[in-house]
């Protein structure tokens, strides 16, 4: 069987996986479809959590982005975990008890003001649309690679699986797709790590791979992998990184972490109160378990990839590209991977150019300049290929890629859904509509939302890399302030809510635009995006914090000036911080 | 609802166990991981230092321990207090 009917089975089986599930999981109440009627076991609603929230990012980006610099990108590591302490000891169990369905209705209440609520919803909506084109282009990658169907047809493919699964089981469908998808994608991310981790250091366990000796050096390896990466320019790969800048950047991912609305609306699904802490900690757990195993999967394929060009050393010649292992072929087709023959001497010369250090060894070895450039993004989609591990796994981690990308675009639908058609249709524009009407309006705002994030992804604005940031950013500064506040203060109002919000969300944006551009178009930018230019040194990537700081002080000073919150309020914040009686709570 | 000054103390409780924990996830995290790393760094570690092996793995595994450790802590002291969903 040729590889490309090998991939064709194994993801066409996963769908047909997926949509089994959805046919057997529809949803019948909006109950049923904006928190799976709360009937989600703790260990089932982390596995559905993990898959929720590694997207394509996790999956697909990570681990190319730790291997390009190592030891720097460990803040990708320690953010994308760490948020979940913050999420399970200050939200989680909370705002379970509170017992809605979504997150900005939780403001609207606590706040009693439905002005609070509006801001709520349009950071949300800012969040999740920014986040689900990634995840978009994302599935279209790995569609375009190994189905070798058009980018565009890859697309409406995944988007008619996602619709199948949404617009029928909402979140109840989504959660038990979720956990078909986390098994999915941890089998194809940990298959490829193991058979990579026992060819270089005979351990079978790649977290383990990683601090072992390198088989064929003889010495650990990371310290061959320092030697070879600094023979060729780079950087050591433990080496330093700028401390500011490390803790600000791992400090706004998890915050932003903390405040992604469809993660939080996942801790909605289960029983009870304890329910929500247990399940935090199995989220980390099926977390952990892709996330120790990435810094293992980057450094060691930085190492096979400079082995593959430099097969007898970095100190020998490089390969000829004429001899160019196959995957390199496969690669250059995507435009991801490309080779430029500077010297004229027919071989891929991979080094780093940019280092003043090296210009003299490098002219001395008759080279003119780096020859190859590889996207991080293929690293783990060609990682099978460049271990030269069988086909079926190449397939495997196909479907993996896609079951990421697909998980965490269905969550992020139905956040979007949900807020459409609970907190401004029902809540708001039409409140006396009947359930039956509500759900049907729920089903229409998924379909849309879908139509809309299919749009997105097929012309993806050239901006999509720098949204993620103000995902993250906006996560950080509006939403997860604004929470803990309603649930560790009885002090802050409405004045205070809706005002520190919309200072963290405005001067976050400010920010992001200045050195991003006026809504990311490019050009438009005030001030040039490099380090002298920044404020204090704050790149516009880790200027979360600082937003989250801002909300904080003009919603407790304003809220000091001007009068405390009703009685009911404050009773209602009593409410939330114990956990009896939350069974009893439902919709309304 | 438990009556006042029972309800007040279970939430100083919880703000005290927050407490601790939080200091714990900062000391991995932002501490052994990047600002002390260059101290920690006479302690090595598969071919690198205890800092790195805290950035890339150590940290993930505590913070896994803290969300347990505290819900196992919450899940008690509910009971103690009487505020726990029967």
């Amino acid at each position: 069987m040729d590889q490309y009917t090998l991939n064709l089975l194994i993801v066409g089986a996963s769908f047909a996986l997926y949509i089994g599930i959805a046919i057997w999981s529809r949803a019948g109440s909006t109950a049923e479809f904006y928190a799976a009627n709360r009937g989600v076991h703790p260990v089932m609603n982390g596995m559905a959590t993990a898959a929720d929230w590694m997207s394509a990012a996790s999956f697909i980006s990570m681990a190319g982005l730790i291997a390009g610099v190592g030891y720097i990108n460990s803040t990708y590591l320690m953010g994308w975990t760490g948020g979940y302490v913050l999420l399970a000891l200050l939200l989680a169990p909370y705002l379970r008890k509170f017992g809605k369905y979504t997150v900005p209705q939780f403001i609207g209440d606590r706040f009693y003001s439905q002005g609070a609520r509006l801001v709520a919803v349009i950071c949300l909506i800012i969040i999740s649309v920014t986040y689900v084109i990634g995840q978009m282009t994302g599935a279209g990658v790995a569609f375009s690679r190994f189905l070798e169907v058009e980018v565009s047809t890859g697309l409406w493919i995944a988007s008619a699986v996602v619709f199948v699964y949404a617009v029928l089981g909402g979140m109840k469908g989504i959660t038990y797709t979720q956990v078909a998808q986390y098994v999915v994608l941890i089998i194809a991310y940990t298959i490829p790590a193991i058979f990579i981790s026992i060819q270089l250091t005979g351990n079978p366990i790649p977290p383990l791979g990683l601090f072992s000796t390198h088989t064929e050096a003889g010495v650990p390896l990371l310290q061959k992998l320092d030697q070879v990466v600094t023979d060729l320019g780079f950087n050591a790969y433990t080496g330093q990184g700028s401390l500011l800048n490390m803790t600000l950047f791992t400090l706004s991912l998890m915050i932003g972490t903390a405040g992604l609305p469809h993660v939080i609306i996942r801790f909605f699904t289960v029983p009870r109160v304890a329910d929500a802490r247990w399940s935090a900690g199995w989220a980390l757990v099926f977390i952990a378990l892709l996330y120790l195993t990435a810094p293992a999967v980057g450094a060691m394929a930085r190492l096979n990839i400079i082995d593959t060009i430099f097969p007898n050393g970095v100190e020998q010649p490089a390969v000829e590209y004429e001899q160019r292992p196959d995957w390199m072929r496969n690669w250059e087709v995507t435009g991801l991977l490309k080779f430029e023959d500077k010297n004229n001497d027919g071989r891929i010369q991979y080094y780093n150019d940019a280092a003043a250090g090296f210009n003299e060894t490098a002219t001395q070895r008759g080279w003119s300049g780096n020859e190859l450039t590889i996207n991080n993004d293929i690293l783990v989609l060609a990682n099978p290929e460049i271990a030269q591990l069988p086909g079926w796994v190449i397939g495997l981690i196909a479907a993996g890629g896609l079951a990421a990308a697909l998980s965490t675009a269905a969550g992020l639908l139905l956040a979007i859904s949900s807020a459409i058609s609970h907190d401004l249709v029902k809540d708001w524009l039409v409140p006396n509509i009947s359930e039956k009407g509500e759900l049907m309006v729920a089903r229409i705002a998924m379909a849309g939302a879908i139509f809309v994030a299919t749009l997105l992804g097929l012309n993806p604005p050239g901006f999509a890399a720098q949204t993620v940031a103000l995902a993250f950013g906006l996560a950080a500064a509006s939403i997860f302030p604004v929470l803990m506040m309603g649930i560790f203060s009885k002090r802050v109002n409405s004045i205070g809510a809706t005002a520190g919000m919309l200072v963290g969300l405005i001067v976050t944006c400010l920010y992001l635009f200045t050195y991003l551009g006026w809504f990311f178009i490019p050009g438009t930018n005030m001030l040039e995006n490099v380090p002298a230019n920044y404020l204090f040194g704050i790149p516009p990537t880790a200027f979360g914090p600082i937003g989250a700081l801002l909300n904080f002080a003009v919603a407790f000073g304003l809220s000091a000036m001007t009068q405390e919150p009703p009685r009911h309020v404050q009773d209602l914040v009593e409410s939330i911080r114990v956990p009896r009686g939350a069974g009893a709570a439902t919709g309304h | 609802m438990a009556d006042n000054s029972s309800s007040n103390a279970y939430w100083a409780a919880n703000i005290r166990i927050i407490t601790i924990c939080l200091v714990i996830w900062a000391v991995v995290s932002y501490g052994f991981g990047i600002l002390l790393r260059p101290l920690l760094s006479v302690i090595p570690v598969g071919g690198t230092d205890l800092g790195f092996w805290f950035a890339q793995q150590g940290s993930i595994l505590v913070f896994i321990a803290l969300i347990f450790y505290y819900a196992w802590y919450m899940n008690r002291i509910d009971r103690e207090y009487g505020v726990d969903e029967q």
